[in-house]
Formats: structure tokens, sequence, C-alpha cells
């Protein structure tokens, strides 16, 4: 149990790290901010599953992918699906020459569901396929790639490609896809309202959730000895290989998990905001997700995390007063911290707390906190 | 091709790089318990002979049997399994991390993906790693980064790495290339300790290094054996003289 929580945490000090982020996202905003801002929020931690994707992929494999998009928005079109067609319930929709299907398929002379838009009549098949659809688009990308060994700048290149080729599809098929203005007008879940003040509530505590268990996942990962292949991998993949490892099985398989917990934060994305387009798919978001883990810091989960609210209230803020500067604002951003910066937010933090100890003074305290907690918890927190 | 007894049996190994042959229609046998050394000029086809055992480079003819195994359809992982180490010419290790981790990545377990994921860090592996730091003099500086290691403990690095795998073939593109004299002395000493129980094929110009570890030389030349035999044998032949050693 020990070594197991050891490795979720990552000893002491990425304990307290997890417990100070974990204290914010559920109680100390929640108190603070208003449902309005509170609801940014939540969109921008749906922006960190992908941050902490990238870390993997990314900060620990040597992997850069400019395609992460996709996978978000994959993950959110599957769950925008889902809501959609039960949004689209014969009564709401009798206007339509074809009442019971969505809108925008009416509007495209459609007068069916399409086969593909099939399985999402049902949720735990929804929910299944969230995960499942982006996955299987990575592990193909990942296997015509890896295997040949198509890596570095070629892959960052590749998977641009197929991100844009993905938004261009998105829109061009109008009528399965919702086009250009994505899948919109979701009002339910199985009945339940997603658009009242609880459901916002419980959603943003249900991401926030989700968030924390992605980056437990992705501790297990990089603390194991999966974990430091990918740095043996990223130093020195000749080595890894004639040391006895298929390094493409590695790669294929960190791809398919980064893709996944992009996956999530896309469908957490489209149930928090109600809506899903190909402005989450192609490149510009793609390339803005690697700028925020590049400023929160590539090696570090919890760095990634606040590098992408960080970001994103800077986003708001700046492009509200001036927002034609932001664009210019955001690549001197990305300039600088891979310039003076290359460990990001958590590069720079590591550097002073070593400098005062912070590490040694949190986990003096933290070691306090645990004594405090009653024996018979069974050091649960 | 028949069985042989011996541990690798190259025969009539060619490579062709657009129509020039870097290796030309090689025969060459390795004993067990054998520490073999190929010297020979620059351009000679010895780094090349090495990438062709252990698959970096695909034959255009030939064979090359470990254990009566044939390598040539073998990839390079699946050669490494078989028991094949190799160490490039420059050293080729983690720079990031230190010299523990860089001995226990290659601990021969947990080399598949969900193997890596569920890889328990067991007392046989830091058994296993003492004893092989120890070996390559590195027992020291486990804990250490190894991009801060000199660059002969760097190449020592990269044996015990091997060493890790405990191959029945380990391969040395030039081990001692940039060592000082006394870390050559020692290196020539690690090598007559190492291939006790396993065949060692080494790549070397150093002759005087060459004399201490040489069970047997191999001289190529373009491509081809231009002689072969105990060293004082190879350093009295003519042609080798004319185009290696000089007069």
């Amino acid at each position: 149990m020990n070594v197991l929580s050891e490795k979720l945490l990552g000893g002491k000090q990425g304990a307290v790290g997890l417990a100070i982020l974990a204290l914010l996202l559920f109680v100390v905003f929640p108190l603070w901010l208003d449902l309005f801002r509170l609801g940014l929020l939540g969109k921008y931690v749906t922006y960190a599953f992908v941050a902490i994707s990238l870390v993997l992929l990314w900060g620990n494999g040597g992997i850069l992918s400019l395609g992460q998009g996709m996978f978000f928005g994959l993950g959110g079109y599957c769950m925008a699906m889902f809501l959609k067609l039960e949004a689209s319930d014969p009564v709401s929709t009798k206007i339509q020459s074809t009442p019971g299907i969505p809108d925008f398929m009416d509007w495209n002379q459609l007068t069916a569901i399409p086969f593909f838009w099939q399985p999402f009549k049902s949720l735990p098949l929804t929910l299944l396929l969230v995960l499942l659809v982006p996955t299987t688009l990575a592990f193909i990308i990942g296997f015509a790639m890896f295997k040949r060994r198509v890596g570095g700048v070629y892959f960052a290149i590749i998977t641009q490609a197929i991100a844009l080729i993905l938004s261009i599809l998105i829109v061009g098929q109008q009528g399965y896809t919702g086009g250009v203005n994505g899948i919109t007008d979701l009002k339910t879940m199985l009945g339940w309202d997603i658009r009242t003040d609880s459901a916002k509530y419980i959603l943003y505590f249900t991401n926030a959730g989700l968030l924390i268990g992605c980056m437990l996942l992705a501790r297990y990962i990089l603390t194991s000895k999966f974990g430091m292949l990918l740095l043996a991998m990223r130093d020195k993949e000749e080595r890894v290989r004639f040391s006895g490892y298929d390094v493409s099985n590695f790669k294929i398989f960190i791809f398919c998990v980064a893709a996944m917990i992009s996956a999530i934060g896309g469908a957490m994305f489209t149930l928090q905001i109600g809506f899903m387009s190909p402005s989450f798919v192609g490149i510009v978001p793609s390339i803005e997700m690697v700028i925020f883990a590049a400023v929160g810091g590539r090696m570090s989960l919890i760095g990634a995390v606040y590098g992408t609210l960080l970001v994103n209230f800077g986003k708001t803020m700046f492009s509200e007063t001036y927002p034609e500067l932001w664009l210019f604002l955001m690549g001197g951003l990305f300039i600088a911290v891979v310039m003076f910066f290359p460990d990001g937010l958590a590069g720079v933090y590591q550097k002073y707390a070593d400098k005062f100890n912070l590490g040694g003074l949190a986990a003096k305290y933290f070691s306090k906190f645990t004594q405090w907690v009653p024996k018979n918890s069974g050091g649960k927190l | 091709m028949s069985n042989t007894d011996f541990v690798l049996a190259i025969e009539d190994l060619t490579v062709s790089f657009d129509g020039f042959k870097a290796v030309d229609a090689l025969s060459m046998y390795i004993d067990n318990n054998e520490l073999r050394v190929v010297i020979g000029p620059n351009g000679a086809g010895k780094t090349t002979v090495l990438d062709l055992i252990c698959g970096k480079t695909k034959s255009t003819s030939g064979s090359i049997k470990f254990k009566n195994k044939e390598l040539t359809k073998l990839s390079e992982h699946e050669i490494v399994r078989a028991g094949v180490g190799r160490k490039f010419q420059t050293p080729s290790i983690y720079e990031n991390l230190t010299v523990y981790q860089n001995l226990e990545v290659s601990y021969p377990v947990g080399r598949t993906v969900w193997g890596s994921l569920t890889f328990k860090r067991t007392a046989a592996l830091s058994e296993q790693v003492r004893k092989i730091a120890a070996e390559v003099l590195l027992t020291e500086f486990l804990q250490m980064e190894a991009a801060l290691l000199s660059h002969g403990q760097k190449q020592w690095l990269e044996i015990g790495m091997l060493l890790m795998q405990d191959p029945e073939l380990l391969m040395l593109d030039e081990p001692v290339a940039g060592m000082s004299a006394k870390e050559r002395d020692q290196t020539a000493e690690l090598l007559n300790r190492i291939c006790k129980n396993r065949s060692v094929l080494v790549i070397e110009h150093d002759m005087e290094f060459v004399k201490k570890i040489a069970h047997k030389v191999t001289v190529l030349h373009q491509g081809k054996i231009l002689a072969e035999g105990s060293m004082d044998k190879v350093q009295l032949d003519e042609k080798v003289i004319e185009v290696y050693l000089g007069h």
C-alpha cells in the first residue's frame, strides 16, 4: 500500500503539491469565484487535461504532438452527439420537415439519422466511445508513424496536418457534423438539465475530480519503469532499442494514453459549455495547448495545470481589453518561455524552492498534518 | 547452411550501399568464451559488421548465425533478447538519468509495455545493479546524474548497461577511445574479467590495448578479411603491415 501511494503521489513533495491543487480546485475557487467565473475556470480545467497529456507525451517522452486538439475535439464531439440526439426528440423538433433528427441534419435535407450516429443513442456506449474513438485514431496514427520510425519534427508536422484535415472534414460534412457551427443547443443528459446552476456545480466538481484522477494515472505511469523508459527514449532512442525494447510499442501506448486523457477533457468541455465546434479540433487550439504545457512546465504535471489556468485567465483579461494584441503576447510568451525558462513555471519554482528549501518546509508541515490525521483512518486523507 | 558449434558464425555476408560493397563476402567464426578483436584501416567495414550483426543495418546477402539462430531476419530488439549486446562508438547512455537508473533500465525484466508498467523493483535487481556497478568501477557514483561522469566512466557505464543484460555475445565498438592510459589498463582488466563466461567482439585501433586483450585478431580491409590469427602472427603478416600497421 505504501509503495502504491508513493507511486501515485510521487513522494511527500508530490503529495503536497497535489493536495494544494485539489484544495484550490475543490474549496478555494468554488468559494471565491462567482458561477460565471467558475464556469470559465471549469473550461480551462478541461484544457488542463490536454496539458497533462502533453507532459506525458512531449515533456517525458520527447514526442511533440501538434494535434492533441483532435483528440480533445473527438471526445467532445462524441459527448455532443449523445446530447444532441437527446435534445432532438420529436416533440421539440416538430417544426422540422423530419422531426426527431438534429436540426442541422434537417437543414441539410437529411431524413434519417446516419448509421454512425446510432451508437450515441445510448449513454454507456457514448461514454465508452468518448474514450475509444480518440484512442483508436491515436493507435492508427501511432502505429503508422512509430513502426516506420517517424519521429521528431516530422511527427509534429504530420499530427498537425491530420488535425487540420479532421477540422476541414468536420466543417465540410455539415449535414453529419453540424459544420462550422458545431453541435449546439445541448440541453439534457438522461433528462437531467445540464444548464442549471446546480448542474454546473456538479459538472465542475466532476471535472476537477477527473482531472485529479488523470493526474494520478499519469503519475503512476511516470514513476513506473515505463516512465523511466520514456526519459531514456527521449535521451537515446537507439540505446533503448539495443537494450531489447520495442521502442515503437512504448510510443504507441503513451500516444494512446495521451489521446484518451485529452478526450476526457473534451467530453467535459461539451458538458460544461454546452456545445462543441471544429474550432477546438484544428491547428490553433492544438498549438495553444502546447503553449499551456510549455508555460507551466512540460516536465511537471502540476505545473502544466497551473500553466493552463494562468495563460487562460491572462487570455480572458487581456483579450477583453486588447483583443488585437493578445495573439502577439501569446507568441511572445511562448518564445520567452522556450528561451529563458525551458522548464516553465515549474522549473522556476523548483529553482527557488531549492534555494529556500520550500520542499523541505512543505514536507515538514505535511508530516505534522499526517500525524494529526487519526490513525484509524488508515492513512487516507 | 549447416549448424556449427560456434557462438557466432558469419558466412558469405555482403552489404552493398548503392553498389559500394562495405562488407564483401565476409566469413568469420567466433568461439565460446573467445575475445576477438577486429582491426583495420578507416573504412574497412568494421563498424558495419557490428551494425549487421545487431540488426542496425540489413544485409544484402549472406547469413549471420548466433547459436545456430539466424539473425538477419530478426529486428533489433529480438536480436538483443536472443543474447547479443552492443556498445556504440560514442558513449551512448541516458544523460538525464542517474547511474543507478541507467543500469536499472537495462535490466532484462519488464521489457514489454505491460511488463514495464507493472515492474516491481526487487532485491535481485538492486543486488545486480550493485554487482555490475562494482564491476565497472562506478559504485561511488550510483546516485550521480550520468551526464556528470567523465568520458571514460561513461564508456564503462555503457559496458555495465550491457552486462546487466548478461549477453552471451558482447560487441564493443572502440571501448577505450578517448581514455587515459590508466583507464585503458583498467578497461583491459575489465574485458579480461568479463569474457570468462561469454564471447566478446571488440573493434579497436590502439594496438597496445589490442595486445593486452585479444585472443585472436581479425584484420579487415575493404570489407574483406586480410588476415586472421594470433596477434603475433598478424603483426608479421606482410599484407597487414602494408595496408594498416605500416613499416
